[in-house]
């Protein structure tokens, strides 16, 4: 087989041009959208958001209806019980997300695992981008089209929001609604992308695409467009790999962009203590002064 | 100072839902006034402008400002590692005119590379906000509050880690911005500076005092505002001598 042969060869396949087209739809929006994830630090709710959907993944799939349904009512209700359980004062919201989603989690795979339920338990949790249907490529366009179009329009309070959240306010912003309306469009891209990639491969496609790129890049919009197009070339050559070599499509293509993440940042790796020091001065500014005393 | 108040307490209370962490503000500074907050850590300084940008509601009594103020923050509470340039910075101060959801106007390009040149900093405009000096990034900070054009300006210790040379040059971009009649509310540690400003404010969690330096700024006012942080060095027939000493905790 030639090289030639080696790149056409998944494309004669009706099932994997519709896998690429799936992880290059995903890539390009979850890839520009994880900028901000990894920016306002929601990785963790992202990933407890993936994890806790479960039940919801799992009662669609039982009913016969579309998967991306089941995923927006699974993100809803994880979202309100985390909130809810954070309300009480006696734990923290940490804990109190790690309780929740453990146990949607663990309602979910009850549900998968009863005896009436159809195996798709695998799936369901780690994706099958070769069997996504003309409902899921449609899905994933229509959030290409609508996830796009919000994060231009957000664009500038998002970055105002992030570089200083005071300053934001004294603009206009209000810093909570613009948090509110990027855990919006989250919860959106996760629902859509879970039914490619699964509820616990989902994430990568999130958090890994900006790890990649950020330090390597010199506007949010030069971060955005590095990691929507890092992420289409990894969920490519993961589709690629899992065609040549047999392995689990979306597992490759998780690895391919945890792999990508793990190339971009080891060339600016520092270890957290050094990170910490010039946290308050950044690497390229000289030393502050010490507090002299007023005379 | 006969101008109608641009910046107004009255019998204001601050808090974070607990008990109030600044009470007692009773003040009104005119149009075209430079005020000096003064105050230990803690005092309240960061709450007064929490407060005046509308971050946090009065839990008592009044706390207004003309128009919407501008916050220029101490540089190391921005995002130093987030990629944007002095321009990108400067530009932002354009999301105050509304219409958020649309690119930036040419219109406000300009604004923001003339504010950047008012500033001294127009040929650093593509640098990196991070990889600036303390005192540049200060500049640019108040850059993006020229491109909003507030006409009161809350700057938060402006000239804490800034070089002498650098602080010079701050200080006299205060002189010209309140020349032009905009109002600049500036926290400080620095007592003696603090002299040049029109009026003063002295906080610790509550209003200590308000009124010019020569009035206001006299040892009982001093030792009730900074307690163990300060060291007066003498109150002959001049102006208090008073050092700050800052306690830090890590």
């Amino acid at each position: 087989m030639d090289a030639l042969d080696l790149l056409l060869d998944p494309l004669r396949s009706g099932i994997d041009r519709r896998a690429l087209a799936e992880v290059a739809l995903l890539g390009v929006i979850c890839g520009g959208l994880s900028f901000w994830v990894v920016g306002y630090r929601l990785a963790y709710p992202a990933e407890s958001l993936a994890h806790g959907l479960l039940p919801g993944l799992v009662l669609a799939s039982l009913a016969g209806a579309p998967l991306v349904l089941g995923a927006l009512g699974g993100v809803a209700v994880a979202a309100a019980l985390v909130a809810l359980a954070a309300r009480d004062e006696r734990i923290d919201a940490d804990t109190a997300t790690a309780v929740v989603v453990t146990g949607m989690f663990g309602l979910g795979a009850l549900l998968a695992l009863a005896p009436e339920t159809p195996a798709r338990l695998g799936e369901l949790l780690f994706g099958d981008p070769l069997g996504v249907t003309d409902a899921d490529l449609a899905a994933a366009g229509a959030l290409v089209v609508v996830g796009g179009l919000a994060l231009a329009a957000l664009h500038r309070p998002l970055a105002a929001t992030a570089f200083d959240p005071v300053g934001a306010r004294s603009l206009g912003i209000a810093p909570a609604r613009v948090e509110l309306a990027l855990l919006l469009l989250l919860s959106v891209a996760l629902a859509v992308a879970v039914t490619g990639l699964g509820s616990l491969l989902v994430l990568a496609v999130l958090v890994a695409p900006a790890v990649a790129v950020r330090r390597h890049t010199s506007s949010p919009f030069a971060a955005m467009t590095a990691g929507a197009g890092l992420a289409v070339a990894a969920g490519a050559i993961g589709i690629y790999a899992s065609h040549h070599l047999g392995t689990a499509a979306g597992a490759s293509v998780a690895l391919a962009l945890v792999l990508a993440a793990a190339v971009g940042a080891l060339g600016t790796f520092r270890p957290a203590a050094a990170a910490r020091r010039s946290r308050a001065g950044g690497s390229a500014i000289p030393p502050r002064r010490p507090p002299s005393p007023g005379l | 100072m006969t101008a109608a108040p641009v910046v107004l307490a009255s019998g204001a209370a601050l808090g974070y839902g607990g008990a109030p962490v600044l009470q007692d503000l009773d003040f009104a500074v005119p149009a075209g006034t430079s005020v000096g907050v003064l105050g230990p850590n803690g005092g309240g300084k960061t709450t007064l402008f929490a407060g005046l940008v509308g971050a946090l509601a009065p839990e008592a009594g009044e706390l207004e400002v003309q128009g919407r103020p501008a916050y220029v923050a101490q540089t190391d509470r921005t995002r130093l590692d987030f990629p944007v340039s002095a321009l990108d910075v400067a530009l932002m101060g354009s999301l105050a005119r509304g219409r958020w959801w649309l690119p930036a106007s040419r219109a406000d390009r300009r604004a923001a590379s003339l504010s950047l040149e008012r500033v001294g900093l127009g040929a650093e405009s593509g640098t990196r906000f991070g990889e600036l000096s303390g005192g540049q990034r200060q500049r640019v900070l108040i850059a993006r509050a020229l491109v909003q054009d507030a006409r009161v300006l809350l700057l938060d210790e402006p000239l804490a880690g800034v070089d002498p040379a650098s602080a010079e040059g701050i200080e006299g971009l205060f002189s010209a911005l309140r020349d032009e009649g905009r109002t600049l509310l500036v926290s400080t540690h620095d007592v003696q500076s603090a002299r040049a400003f029109d009026l003063v404010l002295c906080l610790n969690r509550r209003q200590v005092a308000f009124g010019t330096p020569a009035e206001a700024l006299g040892r009982d006012v001093l030792e009730a505002t900074y307690g163990s942080e300060i060291v007066v060095l003498d109150d002959g027939d001049g102006p208090v001598r008073a050092v700050t000493v800052q306690h830090h905790d890590h």
